[in-house]
């Protein structure tokens, strides 16, 4: 990962700033996957706008949903402070014909980084626009042959009790697992994250490499990888396990079929104060036009 | 004394709302700020809850009605925070969209038995007053054992709207349990 001087990191304010501009240029294409579009939904400018928006990093960076660090939102922000990220190294396994472990070092050395703006949708009803930095996930994949029945990939977070407070407790069956099938995987919104702003990806934002799906709840982008498997059946998650009625393996945003706890057909907007209104959810969170050919025939109700 | 006691412990009682008042005007209420509000005032309505259903149990044990005297003032206000909170789920949260709020009200078993809780609260309020009580005799009583089945409701209400196992909804659970097994031990020894 590229290292910034302080004095080279963007301020907050110019970074938005610079960002409109390329935007108002028209010159936003290829790592900005935002589109501007409104995919013929009846969701008006304001709405857009909105959806737009880059959420401020401060709100980024203090509310979010690691349970490894405390299931309150506030809790990763203020409990992983001292989580050490360094030395580090993913291993990619199991249906492959050689296994290999890269060291972090390694993986910013190999993968040169870029940005991609996405729009996070959590399953429990809210959302954020974040400028992540890292590479897609196909690059690093492309460095292991896969066997031929290999058909799905999994994710596994760092299993560290002693540096993550929620792990002491059976809040989740750790380590957290999540997965992908491989055509999922290898496309190429699929991205690995390693920063974020152009900044260190923060502790709690799952330093120092987390996996980004942008058209699938949240919680399917797991945090701080340390393995990543291929495999010839489909992974159970973390989630999945936890409540198999309520989480699905695909779990991908979807606005027309409910959680049992949420509906899912709008979200709140992170950041944007009360007096906001909720904005409605988009088919695969805005990403319809990528990926849907990937779920062609398949029963969304069935497989969510 | 009793008068001045109502007073104090009714501006007491208001604390949710200065506490609320901090978190806006200091600027704390953080990313999600319908969110925070909303379960502000569904915390302090089930703190509310207990609160009322611990002072037979503290007449018991201090020999003292003082406390009996405010229960009326504090069931009282476990309508309002209840209310609250109701309103902003309703109004603030999903800005009056009645198609969304009744699906919501279907489909959602938290929802359900969280309104549920809420319709139950208004006929207990509106016979809370001495009148009534004199009207109701011996139905007054075991009208307003419904403040059992609203706990229960907003324990359940809490627990279903939890991602996972959560340590804070079951605080409360054990907190009534153990209120409960109060009072069934008062009845027995009566």
């Amino acid at each position: 990962m590229i290292k910034f001087k302080s004095s080279e990191i963007t301020p907050e304010k110019i970074y938005k700033n610079r960002r409109n501009f390329i935007k108002n240029l028209g010159l936003a294409t290829g790592s900005l996957y935002l589109s501007t579009t409104s995919y013929g939904l009846s969701s008006s400018t304001d709405e857009n706008e909105l959806r737009n928006q880059i959420t401020a990093y401060n709100d980024i960076t203090t509310y979010n949903n690691y349970y490894e660090f405390g299931t309150q939102k506030a809790d990763p922000h203020k409990n992983s402070e001292n989580f050490k990220t360094d030395p580090w190294s993913v291993t990619i396994e199991g249906a492959v014909q050689k296994k290999i472990t890269l060291s972090m070092d390694d993986i910013n050395k190999l993968f040169a980084t870029e940005e991609r703006v996405y729009r996070l949708r959590c399953v429990e009803g809210w959302s954020m626009v974040i400028p992540w930095n890292g590479f897609p996930l196909k690059n690093l994949l492309s460095k292991v042959e896969p066997l031929g029945k290999a058909k799905f990939i999994s994710f596994e977070t760092i299993y560290d009790p002693e540096q993550m407070v929620g792990q002491r407790y059976p809040i989740l069956k750790w380590p957290y697992v999540e997965g992908l099938r491989i055509d999922e995987a290898m496309h190429p919104l699929t991205f690995m994250v390693t920063g974020l702003y152009g900044k260190d990806l923060p502790n709690q934002n799952g330093s120092p490499i987390r996996l980004m799906v942008p058209w699938k709840y949240g919680f399917k982008s797991a945090k701080a990888i340390v393995k990543i498997k291929f495999l010839e059946k489909m992974p159970k998650s973390s989630w999945m396990i936890a409540s198999p009625r309520e989480y699905g393996f695909y779990s991908n945003v979807n606005p027309n079929v409910d959680h049992p706890r949420w509906s899912q057909a709008t979200e709140r907007v992170i950041g944007t104060g009360i007096w906001t209104p909720r904005i409605k959810t988009l088919m695969f969170n805005g990403y319809a036009d990528e990926v849907a050919q990937l779920y062609s025939g398949m029963d969304l109700k069935k497989y969510f | 004394m009793y008068k001045y006691s109502k007073v104090l412990i009714f501006f007491l009682c208001l604390w949710p709302i200065y506490s609320l008042s901090y978190y806006i005007y200091f600027n704390q209420l953080g990313p999600d700020p319908i969110k925070k509000i909303m379960h502000h005032f569904g915390e302090w309505s089930l703190i509310f809850i207990c609160l009322t259903l611990a002072m037979t149990p503290l007449q018991r044990i201090t020999k003292s009605n003082f406390w009996v005297k405010h229960r009326r003032m504090l069931g009282l206000f476990v309508f309002f925070y209840v209310s609250v909170h109701l309103l902003i789920y309703v109004g603030l949260d999903y800005r009056f969209d009645w198609n969304s709020i009744s699906d919501d009200l279907i489909k959602k078993k938290y929802i359900y038995i969280g309104f549920s809780a809420w319709l139950l609260l208004i006929p207990l309020a509106l016979t809370s007053s001495q009148k009534m009580m004199i009207k109701l005799k011996s139905n007054w009583k075991k009208l307003h054992r419904l403040i059992y089945v609203i706990a229960a409701f907003g324990i359940l209400h809490f627990i279903w709207m939890s991602k996972t196992i959560f340590f804070e909804p079951l605080i409360y659970l054990i907190i009534i349990v153990v209120l409960f097994l109060f009072r069934i031990k008062i009845r027995k020894s009566t």
